[in-house]
């Protein structure tokens, strides 16, 4: 069992730093950073 | 008195921060280090912002350093550009994968307000099985719901869609941006109509429940939470129990604050790592840390986290 726990969670991990370093070449930190730098009106209860 | 047990009661015995509650305190000020901000009523636009925070704090929070995991979740999946959020999502697991739910246990400002506010000393309520248990699935609803599936599909007129979770639900934002925001700012506040009091009651049912119920936005609402929750048992930082130490004495399910059964299940998904069973402890049979999957060693006999 804690075979399988240890290789889900370097599984995971692996997988999740692919999705991120994808992420970045599509150019997708861009867009987080393009949200983020402007107020967001819903989130504050305005928009 | 054993040695340990010996020194857990002198160190009880004084009153000074405790651990969780420093972490709590620096992460909250890391997250949200641009003091500026609050006097000028604007928000921070540095290059950290490429990156998201591990916690519910949103990058409209004129301190705020980071972007919100959420908030850049629903605006990548309502952008109309029908993209899959790899960014956004691979840096969530890396979070989730790393520490599990100690994100919401340390280093989760929401949650030291809500710990904060259950120092108040007002009776407490207990809520029954019954409903705590069905009620606990509520934040996987408003994640897949309101997170997910909204700004996914109910786009609107120009092909967008608005941040659901933010704009109807989370109090985090309406307590760290909206409210500085307005009182420094206001244009803002002339703009303010029906939603910023909708979200100011939702707020304030949050805050007023907290002092009668251990964080109940981290038991029943938090979308951030239910995604970590699924971490829980696998991540990287684990609880561990040790069996041949435990006196069965039952402290630390009293102090548990979410209401985990310790000794049967102590990497449940609603455990937020906060470490108030392994303070209690008296014999030391609760530890935590981060475990790469090595073999325990014979001497600990620690209890290997079950799938």
């Amino acid at each position: 069992m804690r075979i399988k726990t240890s290789a889900l969670r370097f599984g995971v991990a692996a997988a999740a730093l692919g999705l991120t370093v994808f992420g970045v070449a599509l150019g997708q930190h861009q867009e987080v950073f393009q949200k983020a730098v402007r107020i967001c009106l819903e989130c504050i209860g305005i928009g | 008195m054993p040695g340990m047990y010996r020194d857990r009661v002198k160190r009880g015995n004084k009153r000074r921060i405790s651990f969780q509650r420093m972490i709590q305190l620096l992460a909250a000020a890391a997250f949200n280090g641009y003091a500026l901000g609050f006097g000028k009523g604007k928000i921070f636009t540095g290059q950290t912002k490429l990156f998201c925070v591990p916690v519910l704090n949103c990058y409209s929070c004129p301190g705020a350093l980071g972007a919100c995991p959420i908030g850049s979740l629903q605006a990548a999946l309502g952008s109309g550009k029908n993209r899959f959020p790899f960014y956004v999502l691979g840096l969530m697991m890396l979070f989730g994968v790393v520490l599990g739910r100690a994100v919401c246990g340390l280093l989760c400002p929401f949650g030291l307000v809500q710990d904060l506010l259950h120092k108040i000393p007002v009776p407490k309520l207990a809520v029954p099985k019954k409903i705590d248990r069905p009620a606990r699935y509520v934040k996987y609803i408003v994640l897949l719901v309101l997170v997910i599936l909204l700004p996914a599909f109910a786009v609107g007129n120009a092909g967008i869609a608005p941040p659901y979770f933010c704009k109807y639900v989370c109090p985090a934002g309406t307590l760290g941006g909206g409210i500085p925001l307005l009182l420094a700012n206001p244009g803002l506040r002339q703009a303010a109509g029906w939603l910023l009091g909708w979200k100011s009651l939702v707020l304030l049912v949050i805050l007023a429940l907290s002092a009668v119920i251990h964080r109940p936005f981290c038991k029943y609402l938090c979308p951030l939470g239910a995604f970590y929750a699924l971490f829980n048992r696998f991540s990287f930082y684990q609880m561990r129990f040790d069996r041949e130490k435990c006196v069965g004495c039952g402290k630390c399910e009293r102090a548990c604050p979410m209401n985990v059964e310790v000794t049967k299940n102590i990497n449940s998904p609603e455990c937020i790592r906060c470490g108030m069973c392994k303070n209690v402890c008296p014999t030391g049979a609760v530890s935590s840390g981060f475990s790469c999957g090595k073999a325990a060693s014979p001497d600990a006999r620690e209890t290997t986290p079950e799938m």
